[in-house]
Order: structure tokens, then C-alpha cells, then sequence
């Protein structure tokens, strides 16, 4: 049940992201394009998903002490504003500017079939992978 | 490439991502983070694989699904293939060390009012408007 679950909840994640175009790279570029085509969908998407999400978040923990498949709900605790946070997230901005692409918009859109999501994702997989692969040696370099 | 301002599917697309962020929380008590799902699939493996596997193959249902019942839905890639490995590596690289997209910390840590996500959702956004400022005007331009 608890997969099945998971699997509901991955089809609505994915038919919202289609649906609001944020698996769109034409749209998404064309909303960070205010000084030429410029398409203002993405404004209203980020709106609709973070109200909808503020109030659920709010009416769920209200009502519930925990979630229905776990003992617990599992939420970041840190509140630590590092350099990591700020040049990784820049790094991701220019590479979805570049592309079109995140990663929630480009997972749904391999159900398009289109050689060039998967070639975006093997790019994206591969550098996500290296990065862990990288970070997870810097403290064994350091005590060595 | 110009395309067309969709406030109504905006709208409903948004509301849907943000009912399966809140439907994630309820039953299996995580965040939608698309970043950190993709990272529990990737070695060292983590050890909650499976629903995270479940959850991306019904997203990457989605299309298929909405296909077959006649909704219609744009797709258009206006970069080359270069733009897309080059951008596609910077996108796996940021969101690492970011620890989190567009999803998890644009909607799921926003609504969670958290400090790390809304410095990180400015910056990236910041950061995607003057790229693709830069892109379109300065160099294409």
C-alpha cells in the first residue's frame, strides 16, 4: 500500500508538471525571458503549488502527528546559509536557464519520448553523481 | 519561440503539484523534493529506493497518461544538444551542492517558511534570469 501510495503520488506530481508546462523547456525559458518573448505561466504555477502546499502543510500537521506509511514525518532541520547552498543553487539557475530544464520538469518529460530529455538527464545524473562521488572523498583526503 | 500565456492550466498544473507534495507528506511523511528522490536512486544507494523508483516512474507516466485522454500538452526544446549536456551537468552539479530544485525547495521548503529554501529559490531564480538575459540578448543577441 505503501508503494502504491508513492506511485499516486508520482502520477499528480507528474500530470501537474505537464499540465503547467514546467516540463516545457520553450515556456520555462520564455518566463525568465522578460526582456523578449516573455510568458508569465511559471509565475502562476510556483503561486499555485506553494498556496496549495503552504495551507495543506499547515492543515496536515495540525491534524495529523504523523504520516500514514511512517512513524514520522521526515523534514530538513538545518537552517545553516552556506556557500554551498548559494553557489550550488546559482549553478542550478544558470544551468535551468541554459536548458529549460529542472529536475522535476525533466523526469515527467521522458514520457514524452524525445531523445533530448534523456540526453539532458544523463548530463544532469552523471553530474549529480560525480559531485557525491567528489564530496564524499574531501574528509577522507583531509584526515589522510 | 513564442509561446502562449496559460493561466488556467498554470493554475491547475500548480494546484496538482502542490496536492501531491501535501499527499506525499500525509502518507509517506516526505518531502517532494525531486532532487532528493533522484539522489536515494542514485549509488551509494540509499536504503528507501523503492518508493522513491515508484514515485518517478508514475511521474514519467504522466504524459502518457494525459495523452490518452486527449489533454493537450506543449513540448518544444529550443537548445542545441551541446547546451543541453553542458546545462545538464551544471543542473546535477548545482542541485547537489544546493541540495535541492525547483520542487523541494521552491514549493515543499517555501511553504515550510524554511531559511536555507527561500535563499536558495532566490538565487536560483536570479540566476536563470540573467542566464537566459545573457543567453538571448548578449550572446544570441
Amino acid at each position: 500500500m505503501r508503494l502504491l501510495a508513492a506511485l499516486i503520488c508520482g502520477v499528480v506530481f507528474g500530470c501537474g508538471i505537464v499540465i503547467s508546462g514546467m516540463s516545457n523547456p520553450a515556456k520555462v525559458i520564455n518566463f525568465f525571458d522578460v526582456a523578449g518573448t516573455f510568458d508569465a505561466s511559471l509565475l502562476l504555477v510556483m503561486g499555485s503549488a506553494l498556496a496549495t502546499t503552504f495551507i495543506g502543510y499547515r492543515l496536515l500537521f495540525g491534524a495529523r502527528p504523523k504520516p500514514v506509511y511512517d512513524v514520522k514525518y521526515s523534514l530538513p532541520t538545518s537552517k545553516v546559509i552556506d556557500a554551498p547552498l548559494i553557489l550550488g543553487s546559482i549553478g542550478f539557475g544558470v544551468g535551468w536557464g541554459i536548458t529549460g530544464f529542472c529536475p522535476g520538469g525533466a523526469i515527467p518529460a521522458l514520457g514524452f519520448m524525445d531523445s533530448r530529455v534523456a540526453i539532458f538527464l544523463v548530463a544532469m545524473l552523471a553530474g549529480m553523481w560525480a559531485t557525491r562521488a567528489f564530496r564524499e572523498r574531501q574528509p577522507k583526503a583531509a584526515t589522510a | 519561440m513564442v509561446t502562449e500565456f496559460t493561466p488556467i492550466a498554470a493554475l491547475v498544473g500548480g494546484g496538482l503539484i502542490g496536492l501531491s507534495a501535501v499527499m506525499l507528506m500525509a502518507l509517506l511523511g516526505r518531502i517532494a523534493g525531486m532532487t532528493m528522490i533522484l539522489a536515494g536512486v542514485l549509488p551509494p544507494y540509499s536504503s528507501d529506493t523503492s518508493w522513491r523508483l515508484v514515485f518517478l516512474a508514475g511521474s514519467i507516466s504522466a504524459p502518457l497518461l494525459l495523452g490518452s485522454i486527449g489533454v493537450q500538452t506543449g513540448f518544444a526544446v529550443p537548445v542545441s544538444n551541446v547546451a543541453l549536456i553542458v546545462g545538464g551537468l551544471i543542473v546535477g552539479v548545482g542541485v547537489t551542492y544546493g541540495n535541492g530544485c525547483t520542487s523541494g525547495h521552491g514549493v515543499c521548503g517555501i511553504a515550510r517558511l524554511s531559511p536555507r529554501s527561500i535563499v536558495a529559490t532566490c538565487a536560483f531564480m536570479a540566476a536563470a534570469f540573467v542566464t537566459v538575459y545573457v543567453m538571448r540578448h548578449v550572446i544570441g543577441g
